[in-house]
């Protein structure tokens, strides 16, 4: 569904993302795990559109992206193609309009259709990602933050996209909110096939979203694979340094020297 | 209420209620916080957003907003907080008790170095000359893990990393001699291997100090790895109060154990998380009831009737009707 070649990133001297290969099949989960600085998020947004790979290459569906500026049918067929969901929910939502309206308006756009029809997906969305009548016709200022993350779900799925890019999509919400949010997006995979790209720093939260994981260092990949694997035995230094600073049971915090110190 | 006090605890937060003023009025946002805390021990509060733990904390150094209202006991060392005089507050933030926050920058003048910084509390609060206090200071830095800590201290702010700022802000803490540390999600956002480190340089510090904690976080398994004991608010009260060693196989209250089910771990084979429905309710909407009834599956009518008092459950003690307690041996599973 989603293949990617060396992608690379560079701004000034500073290389951002080097040398990034990735596969995501179709209606798979791939998660890419790392700290900041790791390239993660710029490598999730060269994929997404937005923004213009220093080198390598990449296809969707097995066509190749071509750079460069292109025009609104082209662009809505890219949308059809890829979506992607952010940290904050608030900052990607109109404040002045409903919720039910944001949500016909991206129905509207890959859909064109009579009123009725808008009116059943419009329904057909909210009722996937679990948003009621009362919250659909509130603005987002009256929506708790896991509820206006629904909505931006419901939004993004609007397009149909075979690819949903999830960008630190749980990393705002509360704990008890956190695993709705990812009950709901595996729920999500599972009923429309659409494949995820879950981007995030926190490895925790990988085994309930992907079956895939990619970590990644400075702008570079230490390690991928199957998650049992990887978190299970990881093989990269780095990789089970992170797996061992997550508390869990029994641990306690400790000072480590840092694996290849930067 | 302890029997045989012959010291009263060095932190007492004795059914402290905190009323804001919401367009004029005031509401209540804290209803009942219960925290005591030993010298030298840890203890952590744990919650989701408008669990009120913040504003608990706040209150113990009087940092609440404006117009905001405390009632019930605030007592540091058998001392009144909220009598303090304005002389004995000064005393009381400069020396008694230091605090550690989320975003060091927020605390921290740009403008100034970083050297400046650390020795301010020192030679303003306690007349320590400026070379005296920069030795001090620079062995605390380097205590805490900053090794090239003359260089750090003539660095500004911003040329240092998230990480490394939050040390400094732990060194400024430790200067003060303080005998409580009141630390409110002082990792929350830093990267995971960093929050293992600056945990750690807390743990040590606190040990080698005998100092006492209020960790506030909304992490339970981070709270119950670095403190003795765990107290758990949900919309303005605490629910739970337990051993940190208990939380996992002892929880009594239905919050304290969904919370912990719902956290994802590595080690978890795949399937769905165990999610609480609903959203966490803050202080100003809880119910006359016990706040938690909307999402508790034990909850049954009395929990919406009555609101549940605190009382000795499992090891620690839980404001809940109907709390889980262990069947002797724990024989088989029942609904």
């Amino acid at each position: 569904m989603l293949e990617v070649h060396n992608l690379r990133k560079v701004y000034g001297d500073f290389v951002a993302v080097d040398d990034v290969s990735l596969t995501l099949p179709e209606g798979g989960s791939l998660a890419v795990v790392g700290e900041s600085g790791s390239g993660k998020t710029t490598t999730a947004r060269m994929i997404a559109g937005l923004e213009a790979p220093s080198g390598g290459h990449f296809a969707v569906g097995g066509e190749p992206r071509r750079p460069g500026r292109v025009g609104g049918a082209e662009r809505r067929t890219r949308a059809r193609q890829i979506q992607m969901v952010f940290q904050d929910p608030y900052s990607s939502l109109d404040r002045r309009q409903r919720v039910r309206d944001a949500v016909a308006e991206a129905v509207r756009l890959h859909r064109p259709g009579n009123g009725a029809a808008v009116d059943d997906r419009v329904a057909e969305l909210l009722g996937l990602v679990g948003v009621d009548e009362r919250q659909a016709r509130s603005l987002p200022k009256g929506l708790s933050g896991g509820q206006r993350q629904r909505v931006a779900i419901a939004r993004a799925l609007a397009a149909e996209p075979r690819v949903l890019i999830l960008d630190e999509a749980v990393a705002a919400l509360d704990v008890s909110i956190q695993a709705q949010i990812l009950n709901l997006l595996a729920q999500v995979r599972e009923s429309t096939g659409t494949a995820l790209l879950f981007i995030t720093h926190d490895l925790a939260a990988v085994p309930h979203i992907s079956d895939e994981v990619l970590v990644m260092r400075t702008g570079r990949v230490v390690e991928q694979g199957p998650v049992g694997r990887v978190l299970g035995a990881p093989r990269d230094a780095y990789t089970r340094r992170l797996i061992e600073s997550i508390p869990k049971p029994g641990w306690k915090p400790r000072r480590r020297p840092r694996p290849d110190a930067d | 209420m302890s029997m045989k006090h012959s010291t009263p605890p060095l932190l007492d937060i004795d059914a402290l209620r905190i009323d804001l003023p919401v367009g004029g009025a005031p509401r209540t946002a804290v209803h009942r916080a219960d925290v005591r805390i030993a010298e030298g021990e840890a203890v952590a509060l744990v919650g989701e957003s408008g669990s009120g733990k913040s504003l608990t904390a706040r209150a113990v150094l009087r940092l609440l907003p404006e117009g905001a209202r405390t009632h019930g006991g605030l007592r540091f060392a058998g001392e009144s907080v909220p009598d303090m005089s304005r002389a004995r507050l000064r005393e009381f933030r400069a020396g008694d008790v230091a605090m550690v926050f989320q975003d060091p920058r927020a605390h921290i003048n740009p403008a100034r170095g970083v050297g400046d910084f650390l020795i301010e509390g020192l030679t303003t609060a306690r007349g320590v000359a400026v070379a005296e206090a920069r030795t001090k200071v620079a062995g605390i830095l380097r205590e805490v893990g900053i090794g090239d800590a003359e260089r750090r201290m003539r660095q500004r702010p911003w040329e240092l990393s998230g990480g490394l700022l939050q040390r400094v802000m732990i060194a400024a803490a430790l200067a003060a001699e303080p005998r409580l540390l009141l630390a409110d999600e002082p990792t929350t956002a830093l990267d995971v291997t960093t929050q293992e480190e600056v945990m750690a340089i807390i743990s040590e510090a606190r040990e080698a100090r005998g100092l006492a904690m209020l960790f506030i976080t909304h992490d339970l398994e981070l709270a119950a790895a670095v403190c003795d004991r765990v107290a758990v608010m949900y919309a303005g009260s605490t629910v739970e109060d337990l051993p940190a060693a208990a939380l996992h196989d002892d929880a009594a209250h239905p919050y304290t154990r969904a919370l912990l089910a719902s956290r994802p771990s590595v080690g978890d084979t795949r399937g769905g998380l165990r999610a609480i429905t609903g959203r966490p309710l803050s202080g100003f909407e809880a119910p006359s009831g016990c706040a938690f009834a909307a999402r508790c599956p034990r909850a049954r009518e009395l929990c919406d009737d009555e609101p549940p008092r605190s009382r000795p459950a499992g090891a620690g003690s839980a404001a809940c009707h109907f709390p889980h307690t262990r069947a002797p041996e724990e024989a088989g599973s029942h609904a």
